[in-house]
């Protein structure tokens, strides 16, 4: 059914810390191996080593420059699907195929109904949605759904894969619509943001923006000023003093 | 977005033919003979048909094109989808009863017109919806489809009056004129208005990193063309765009506006028309598709018209 369903109170969803990630790609590769391997079909590559390799991937991580001068900083950037509340791959999706979940908020597809047209990949405006190139379904991040009520898994492990695995905890996993939820926390202590809000999508991910850059009079003082003391003390304040009645 | 070679041919076609089916359930068309009637529902299911079963070739899983049936509701590709069956099955109807001599009841005729522009609306929202793509994002975009369909029905329907061997009156043809250069005029003012938009949306708010200043791509995440660049990043057409205008002006407006001048009554002029129109209307479609860019190409580092 790809009517979408009244919001649900539980918005489960990514919140992404810009100012951590350091763009290891770590997020990227436990995430194809993971949905590789477990939910719908695999998650496929063609010519993966020839000339133009070309793979179905649900999280890639982008690197950009922001500001200008000593203001200017390097941005590692994540994006996978944001699981929007209004979200227009759902509403094109001529099948049914393309639905949010009721009861989390979750988008899913359903592969076996999906006919492969690409509408929704084109509705959707951060290119969260890739065509398998060997299956022909369209592939998108489910948030893991398969691991984050899995009982076989340990307690730790039910969480995205991307978030289980970031080495510097740049991404964090839990219910958006729970204002007191840690998540919710951190978005109000950040000033969490939407993606292009202009397209009026109304996503459930949040990013956090880079904490600002400390003033230049708040940076600490020379290193070397640091390392050589214009005073010095004790056994260095003899061998100063004897080296200066030597005139 | 990439030009996808079954669409292009499916909306232009089936464009055609349902323009033709709608002049002719208004019974322009003089249908003497059972089989005149049959010849000329060939000639007009055989497009629509062809167009629609084309538009299925671009899918991963053409077994499962049924299913798009279903969601109606929500999707503007459903609803075309069922418009598409509708007026098939209403057409075949209609020309079933003309051949063994029934009436056609005149709110018979009326609501078959209806689903058929109903059919091209639909076509043209299902790209006038997406909110990605700013240049298709505009009401003049169903308007275009719209009058692409009536003017290019009515120089059908020039062709087949003369090859029936009837001859086109003056105010029919004066009417085709006047269509013709109507729905150019709309493409024309599309070209100058929706065809220059570009979306409110910036690498700044897509990544929301505005506080800091400018954004500016520094690496991609992939080392060979993906997905999204293949489908959104076309780039080919952009370069000839202004060559690619005047052709599809040429050939699709103004050669069939000069033949129905000077040859109203040559099947071989009205056919020339016909192809010239199609084939203008094909240059036409595949700008389309070729110059509309998708937002996700921000992230690309692409800002330029997005």
């Amino acid at each position: 059914m790809t009517m979408l369903p009244e919001p649900s109170a539980i918005k489960l969803g990514l919140v992404i810390d810009l100012d951590i990630c350091v763009g290891c790609q770590a997020c990227v590769v436990n995430c194809k191996e993971w949905n590789t391997s477990g939910y719908g079909a695999p998650l496929s590559d063609s010519d993966a080593y020839g000339e133009a390799p070309n793979g179905a991937w649900l999280n890639r991580v982008h690197a950009f420059e922001a500001g200008d001068g000593a203001a200017a900083r390097t941005v590692h950037f994540p994006k996978s699907c944001l699981h929007c509340e209004d979200a227009p791959c759902v509403t094109v999706c001529p099948t049914g195929a393309s639905f949010k979940r009721a009861e989390d908020g979750i988008v899913l597809v359903n592969e076996d109904w999906c006919i492969g047209c690409g509408l929704c990949a084109w509705s959707c405006p951060y290119g969260a949605r890739e065509m398998d190139p060997v299956e022909q379904v369209m592939k998108k991040c489910t948030l893991c759904v398969d691991r984050i009520y899995n009982e076989n898994l340990v307690e730790e492990d039910r969480v995205p894969a991307c978030v289980r695995t970031c080495p510097t905890n740049a991404r964090h996993f839990g219910d958006l619509g729970d204002p007191t939820s840690e998540v919710s926390l951190m978005v109000a202590a950040r000033g969490g943001v939407d993606l292009m809000p202009e397209q009026e999508t109304r996503p459930v991910n949040k990013y956090l923006p880079p904490r600002p850059r400390r003033d230049a009079e708040d940076a600490p003082m020379s290193l070397v000023a640091m390392a050589e003391a214009e005073t010095p003390t004790g056994f260095w304040k003899w061998i100063d003093s004897s080296l200066d009645k030597l005139g | 977005m990439r030009p996808a070679w079954s669409i292009i041919f499916f909306t232009s076609i089936s464009g055609l033919g349902l323009g033709l089916a709608g002049w002719i359930v208004l019974g322009l068309v003089p249908l003497m003979s059972a089989f005149q009637i049959a010849v000329v529902g060939i000639f007009t299911l055989v497009p629509i048909g062809a167009g629609l079963i084309s538009s299925t070739f671009h899918l991963g899983h053409p077994e499962r094109a049924w299913r798009a049936l279903s969601q109606w509701r929500s999707s503007w590709l459903s609803r075309e989808g069922v418009l598409a069956g509708l007026v098939m099955a209403g057409l075949a109807g209609w020309f079933a009863a003309g051949y063994f001599a029934r009436p056609v009841p005149i709110w018979a005729n009326l609501a078959l017109l209806v689903l058929i522009y109903a059919t091209v609306y639909a076509t043209a929202m299902i790209y006038a919806s997406l909110k990605t793509v700013a240049r298709w994002h505009h009401p003049l975009t169903p308007i275009c489809y719209l009058m692409f369909a009536a003017a290019g029905g009515l120089l059908a329907v020039l062709a087949v009056i003369v090859a029936l061997g009837q001859t086109v009156s003056p105010a029919l043809a004066q009417a085709g004129i006047v269509l013709l250069i109507s729905a150019w005029g709309v493409k024309v003012a599309w070209w100058r208005l929706a065809g220059t938009a570009s979306s409110n949306a910036s690498i700044e708010s897509a990544t929301g990193l505005y506080d800091i200043g400018k954004v500016r791509p520094l690496m991609p995440p992939h080392t060979s063309e993906n997905y999204l660049q293949h489908e959104m990043g076309f780039v080919v057409a952009r370069r000839h765009a202004d060559k690619l205008r005047a052709i599809a002006v040429g050939l699709g407006g103004l050669l069939p506006v000069l033949l129905i001048i000077v040859a109203p009554t040559s099947i071989i002029g009205l056919g020339a028309a016909v192809l010239a129109h199609i084939a203008g209307v094909f240059v036409e479609r595949w700008l389309f598709f070729a110059e509309a860019k998708h937002t996700v190409m921000l992230y690309y580092g692409d800002g330029s018209q997005v």
